[in-house]
């Protein structure tokens, strides 16, 4: 009778067991099945509407067929370069202050946590201030402060992995090269900043590819512009910002153009992820470990 | 701190022991070069004044973001008062401003998306850390890291092209059918709606509870693991028993990061939640949150107080942000004691 009970019970767990098993399987392919729909989707229409005009033309006016994106691919350039000069060097910055000058201390540990907090700003939000602070004062919109704003959001990332990176590297580096005699800063820059390179380069990109598909912050500052420009302050057009125009209008042509612009942005994106997760996987400390 | 500094001091001012032979005349090259720089003091703290300068300039922006918001919308704070949250109406012809229906329309479609999106990014976790081989743990980690890089304005591109005809067509008339009588699923049915919205920021949160899940549950020791199989357990009961409870704290931290992400989600729920500053009980009724709000109307905001009121639903977003973002953060530390989150 007992050994019954046992043997039900053992039943009722293994099968339980089964049960836990199917459920986290089936929810992991809820959870994949979208991306791939996504994926599949956007290069089926992507594909079908690329070609060599897209790269090559700006837009045409409403009603006319053809045109392309020259002017967005050009204006996320501009955006992107300007957003890199501001966000790269302060964020390391922040990274060697945090790694080398402030372990334990309390007001590092508000940095670190501020950086958290500003990577959870929301997008738009950093587009108001921006817009308060640039482009009114200014009183036009301009590529400048879309690159601030996208500049802004490149630095808590950008910061947070300089400082991991700097932590692995190991003490006896930066010992060797004080026990030279070097400065405490050149050792910083030529010793300890250039052995983590490759996995500070990974964090650059990792917050390059997150700023590059923002459009909520360039709505009020880049704006958007039919023309190709290069001029850092006039309004200029961007890949996102384009594609939410065209997305939104009730032209099927645009739409066309829209998907096409989606396929570019993510195999940009794509790539820099791939090329980070390789980076990382093959180690990101030269020679050092 | 000062202990480190005191021993490279040591370090720095240590006579470089004479070696004979070959090496010394390479050395003293070395050396005078370094004597002709020898007052490094003066650099060094140049350079830390330049590092700490950058590390306080991410403090400043943050306080800067704030005191900006809160300058600019003094004028709406001054007219509406504390009353602005919850008075719904919004009127920019008559300039009356009240955000409650964008306060509510953000609630609900965050809301609804961790409905939707807890379940399946801990179920996912759970698979890719316990259950799955390890050659598929790679390639299914780095299909949800691409989940996360796909920039919002795809995602509403695909949700305003696919997922809104596929609710209209073919699951909202199911739900209006079978559920219908408990009032959050009525006619009539546009498509964009707030169930739209919170399906498009289900799928644009996973992978950051996911992620963050996974991290906390990888920090369970894996003696605790063995420790219930040990006891006979099955995986289900060793899941349960040791990694689940270990992780609740830091699965909590993801998903209230998950929540801040929802909160401030600006283009793909603009695409499709219908954006009608409406408060509706049906989740099949158009809404709008306060992020879309100021994307739409900002540009287009023709007088001084409808500006001021714009920004100052953007003061509460980021207030409120920053408050939900502050509270992860503290529960994931709490786990991983400062471990690497950079991803989030």
């Amino acid at each position: 009778m007992q050994q019954r009970i046992q043997q039900s019970g053992q039943a009722w767990r293994r099968w339980k067991n089964h049960l836990a098993t199917g459920t986290a399987v089936l929810g992991t392919l809820v959870v994949v099945a979208p991306l791939l729909a996504i994926f599949a989707y956007l290069i089926y229409k992507g594909a079908s509407s690329l070609n060599w005009a897209f790269f090559t033309k700006v837009p045409k006016p409403v009603g006319e067929i053809g045109g392309g994106m020259e002017n967005a691919i050009v204006g996320s350039g501009v955006l992107l370069t300007v957003a890199s000069l501001i966000g790269i060097p302060i964020g390391i910055a922040a990274g060697v202050y945090l790694a080398e000058f402030g372990r334990k201390r309390l007001l590092s540990n508000l940095v670190r946590f501020t950086a958290d907090v500003l990577n959870g700003v929301p997008s738009i939000v950093m587009g108001i201030a921006v817009y308060s602070l640039i482009v009114v004062p200014q009183q036009h919109f301009s590529a400048f402060s879309g690159g601030v704003a996208l500049g802004i959001m490149m630095i808590p990332t950008v910061t947070r992995t300089t400082e991991e990176m700097l932590l692995l590297v190991p003490h006896a580096v930066r010992e060797a090269a004080l026990g030279l005699g070097v400065p405490n800063w050149r050792s910083t820059v030529s010793i300890t900043l250039r052995t983590a390179s490759a996995g500070i380069i990974t964090g650059c990109m990792l917050a390059f590819a997150r700023v590059a598909g923002e459009t909520a912050p360039l709505l009020f500052t880049a704006f958007g512009n039919d023309d190709k420009s290069l001029a850092l302050n006039q309004p200029i057009a961007a890949l996102p910002l384009q594609i939410f125009v065209y997305a939104v209008s009730p032209y099927n042509d645009w739409h066309r153009l829209a998907w096409a612009g989606s396929l570019v942005l993510i195999f940009l994106i794509v790539i820099s992820v791939s090329l980070v997760r390789y980076v990382t996987s093959r180690g990101v400390l030269k020679g050092a470990s | 701190m000062s202990g480190k500094l005191a021993e490279r001091d040591v370090v720095n001012d240590r006579e470089s022991p004479d070696s004979p032979g070959l090496a010394a005349p390479r050395l003293s090259v070395v050396r005078q070069y370094l004597n002709a720089q020898s007052d490094s003091a003066g650099s060094d703290g140049f350079f830390k004044t330049l590092m700490l300068a950058s590390a306080l300039t991410i403090f400043a922006i943050v306080l800067f973001i704030f005191l900006e918001l809160a300058w600019q919308s003094r004028m709406a704070i001054a007219h509406f008062g504390i009353s602005f949250l919850y008075r719904s109406a919004w009127n920019p012809v008559s300039g009356d401003f009240g955000a409650r229906p964008f306060i509510y329309g953000t609630l609900v479609s965050s809301l609804l998306a961790l409905l939707i999106a807890v379940p399946l990014s801990v179920s996912t976790a759970v698979f890719i850390t316990e259950m799955c081989p390890i050659p598929l743990r790679r390639s299914l980690s780095f299909l949800t890291e691409l989940l996360a890089a796909i920039p919002s304005v795809v995602y509403g591109l695909w949700a305003l092209v696919v997922l809104v005809p596929l609710l209209r067509t073919g699951i909202n008339p199911f739900l209006m059918r079978t559920l219908g009588w408990t009032g959050f699923f009525e006619g009539p049915d546009y498509g964009v709606s707030m169930l739209a919205a919170g399906i498009i920021l289900a799928i644009m949160i996973l992978p950051i509870i996911s992620s963050i899940t996974r991290e906390v549950m990888s920090t369970v020791p894996q003696s605790q693991r063995e420790a219930a199989l040990a006891l006979g357990a099955t995986r289900w009961e060793m899941i349960r028993i040791s990694v689940l409870p270990n992780a609740r704290l830091g699965i909590a931290g993801g998903v209230i990061l998950g929540l801040g992400r929802a909160l401030g989600e600006t283009m793909a729920v603009t695409m499709v939640i219908g954006n009608r500053p409406e408060i509706a009980r049906s989740l099949l009724a158009p809404g709008y949150t306060m992020a879309s709000v100021l994307a739409n109307e900002f540009t287009e905001a023709t007088t001084n107080l409808y500006l001021s009121a714009l920004i100052e639903i953007g003061l509460v977003l980021f207030l409120v942000t920053i408050v939900v973002n502050a509270l992860a953060r503290l529960l994931i530390w709490s786990v991983t004691r400062g471990a690497s989150s950079r991803m989030a």
